[in-house]
């Protein structure tokens, strides 16, 4: 009887909340660090450590929703909810006095408002390119970090998409963004890169959301499935308070069970699934690309010197999948540390890889930052040069080496496996960056707008308070709806992680005796020594 | 288990109406290899269930290419197409207006849009077109009803036969999952 039922101590045990539960902690190798660091051609360096088997995924998965969550997990969340109110008391206090509540004037007159849209939107763009173009390319190690980092995408959205819809003066005006019919028989200008821009932005988020969903659907049924199991060993289960006599398993038997949608594994069902999500991972693929590209025209499209060049569309997209994942880091390094387990899913290869893209996405941006600087000159354009010598030479000059110093210089580490592997360094390197990132978008804007054509517009930028509490208020947004998704949804995509298993594949029995399938030699006797252990 | 036959329903001793027979086998590559036989068979109205998507198992099952990608083409164009209509008229038709200097039908302007708008119609006709062929969202299902089967969505594999298919047969379908390797067997209900 107890094979039928998923086990909750073990469960339990693996998620590190019952004792006697994980490997101890092995002491890392200088080559190959937890095991995943070998680059010898023809051995594949194993995804999933310490021999986890398929039921030990599905437990260690999880068990993160189900089990009591950490010490430090309630005054987290209180801290960012408390912060996010802050922010939403801030766009309140906004709505109902006005944008001259923010530090703007006549002549800077976008400033913290689009620098924080963009920063936000960029950072989503890790999260697509990981579930979409990593998956395209065949990349099996993105399958540990895709739903965090697609969650990651989808709440950066929605603080993205707070800032266009309250910078626009009379917020309750806002539904006139989409051609919606009105009294007033008139249509949007389908002309401006503003509109395609909300466009973009909304196809954007919807397209990321279905695609989070859809991806999340599976392990919803695990999740329905264990919590139906307990319930029919255990109608007595716990309840959900002490003052709300629902049984918790009952409640995730029905939440879960509703966003199932009714998914029963079904082979015949997963072809068409796996259809629909390359097919997915196709069309986000150019969508990706296009969104920050769009969000670049709302730029170049003006005459303003130092917007007006096409170097944007490229640049921005690569510097929006480098702020990406110098978030995805920032966010999953502290995870690794905090949850039991994860270190065997979150290797240090993926910390390895993160950092060749962080290094590779770097050189791009200062390729870019410096090409501007060439055509500003070769183009012989007075202007252009002015602003662009003003943005490193005027007054304010610390943003744009700060800009340079945390995107140009900090990722130059990488270049040094130690440094890679080395997760204090690649945390500060990750947080350097996202505030680099941020740096970049004022330097665009603000440098390029305080001091245009006349002398006699010159302009310095102030934020006020309400322009800061907002920023901080988005932050506090961001962490709250992550901290949420760490304590309630599946944190890894279970039926992806099975599948890379080597155990998942239908030959692993037939072929591992000497032929030999790709696997090493070493990789073959681990995953034996799991089969007796296991008890398959 | 008895069961009686008669115009090729099958019900139980209990008068249950047969759904099926559910099979659990231990690995992938046994209910690879057990889909192979079934499919050999030649059953029609069947299943295999596994925690993941198993590499092959199309062919194992004789799965015909899903015709998926077509409609998703379909929703995609249509997207695409509506949109930039809709653009169209709107700015060249209904609400003439001239904006920077740009033409009623400025169409290199409009090419964003029409671009956003066919990836949202096929990322809607893909999902929403998966679970339509899927069957899907159905929340209750014979198989449900099997304490046994909750634990496809875990570690463990099935194949379900069922008793709608002309080559059910109660003795012999059994004997054929038994032969391919079963761990056990069992009747479902309707």
């Amino acid at each position: 009887m107890s094979q039928l039922d998923p086990d909750h101590l073990n469960a339990q045990r693996l998620a590190g909340i019952a004792p006697a539960a994980t490997a101890p902690a092995q002491p890392l190798d200088p080559q190959t660090g937890d095991g995943t660091l070998i680059d010898t051609p023809g051995v594949r360096p194993p995804l999933v450590l310490n021999n986890r088997g398929i039921g030990d995924i599905t437990s260690i998965v999880a068990g993160y929703a189900e089990n009591a969550p950490p010490k430090w997990w309630l005054p987290a969340f209180l801290t960012a909810f408390g912060i996010a109110q802050l922010g939403g008391a801030m766009i309140l206090y906004l709505v109902i006095t006005g944008i001259g509540t923010w530090g703007l004037n006549n002549q800077v007159d976008w400033a913290w408002d689009i620098t924080n849209f963009v920063f936000w939107i960029g950072i989503g763009h890790a999260g697509t390119l990981i579930s979409a173009i990593l998956c395209l390319l065949k990349q099996k190690w993105r399958t540990a970090v895709n739903r965090a980092a697609e969650a990651m995408t989808i709440f950066a959205v929605i603080c993205a998409a707070t800032f266009p819809g309250i910078h626009i003066g009379r917020q309750w005006m806002a539904w006139f963004l989409p051609p919606i019919p009105n009294s007033n028989a008139i249509w949007s200008n389908f002309r401006s890169p503003l509109l395609w821009d909300v466009f973009a932005v909304s196809t954007y988020g919807t397209v990321s959301a279905l695609f989070w969903f859809m991806g999340m659907v599976p392990d919803f049924a695990t999740l329905r499935d264990r919590a139906d199991a307990r319930l029919r060993r255990n109608p007595e289960g716990p309840i959900v308070l002490p003052f709300l006599p629902v049984r918790t398993d009952q409640l995730r038997a029905y939440i879960y069970g509703f966003l199932a949608l009714g998914w029963r594994m079904s082979g015949r069902h997963w072809h068409r699934y796996e259809a629909a999500y390359l097919i997915l991972a196709g069309i986000s693929t150019p969508l990706v690309l296009s969104v920050h590209s769009i969000v670049s025209f709302d730029f170049a499209t003006s005459v303003m010197p130092g917007w007006h060049t096409t170097i944007f569309p490229p640049y921005f997209v690569a510097g929006a999948i480098f702020g990406g994942f110098a978030m995805v880091l920032l966010l999953l390094i502290p995870c690794r540390e905090l949850f039991a387990n994860m270190k065997d899913i979150i290797t240090l290869r993926h910390i390895d890889n993160m950092a060749k893209i962080l290094l590779a996405t770097g050189m791009m941006v200062g390729f870019a930052y410096s090409m501007e600087f060439f055509i500003a000159w070769y183009g012989g354009n007075k202007n252009e040069l002015f602003a662009f010598v003003n943005r490193a030479t005027g007054p304010y000059w610390w943003a744009y080496w700060t800009m340079i110093t945390c995107n140009v210089l900090s990722p130059q580490l990488f270049w040094s496996k130690k440094m890679r592997t080395n997760v204090v360094a690649v945390w500060i390197v990750a947080l350097l960056v996202t505030i680099g990132m941020w740096f970049e978008r004022f330097v665009i804007i603000v440098t390029s707008l305080h001091r245009a054509f006349l002398p006699g517009e010159y302009h310095m930028f102030h934020p006020t308070l309400v322009d800061i509490g907002i920023f901080v208020g988005s932050f506090g947004t961001f962490m709250t709806l992550f901290l949420l998704f760490l304590r309630f949804l599946p944190v890894f995509p279970i039926a992806e992680l099975k599948a890379v298993l080597p155990q998942a594949s239908p030959h692993h029995h037939d072929d591992d005796h000497g032929k030999g399938n790709g696997h090493g030699h070493g990789h073959s006797t681990n995953t034996h020594g799991k089969h007796a252990a296991g008890g398959h | 288990m008895q069961i009686a036959a008669s115009s090729r329903v099958f019900v139980t001793d209990r008068d249950e109406k047969i759904y099926g027979v559910l099979a659990e086998f231990a690995t992938p590559a046994a209910l690879y290899h057990a889909a192979e036989q079934v499919r050999d068979a030649g059953y029609s109205k069947w299943d295999t269930f596994s925690p993941f998507p198993i590499h092959g198992m199309e062919e194992a099952m004789g799965i015909k290419r899903t015709i998926l990608p077509v409609l998703v083409a379909i929703g995609g164009f249509s997207g695409a197409g509506l949109g930039f209509l809709m653009q169209s008229w709107m700015s060249a038709v209904d609400y003439k207006m001239v904006t920077a200097g740009q033409p009623y039908l400025a169409w290199q302007s409009f090419v964003p849009i029409t671009f956003e708008l066919g990836i949202l119609l096929s990322a809607f006709t893909c999902i929403i077109g998966m679970l339509a062929l899927n069957g899907l969202p159905r929340w209750n299902h014979p198989l449900f009803k099997k304490e046994r089967f909750l634990r496809s969505s875990d570690d463990k594999y099935f194949v379900c036969i069922e008793a709608a298919d002309p080559n059910f047969h109660p003795e012999k379908t059994r004997a054929l999952l038994e032969k391919a390797g079963a761990t056990s067997i069992e009747l479902v209900e309707e």
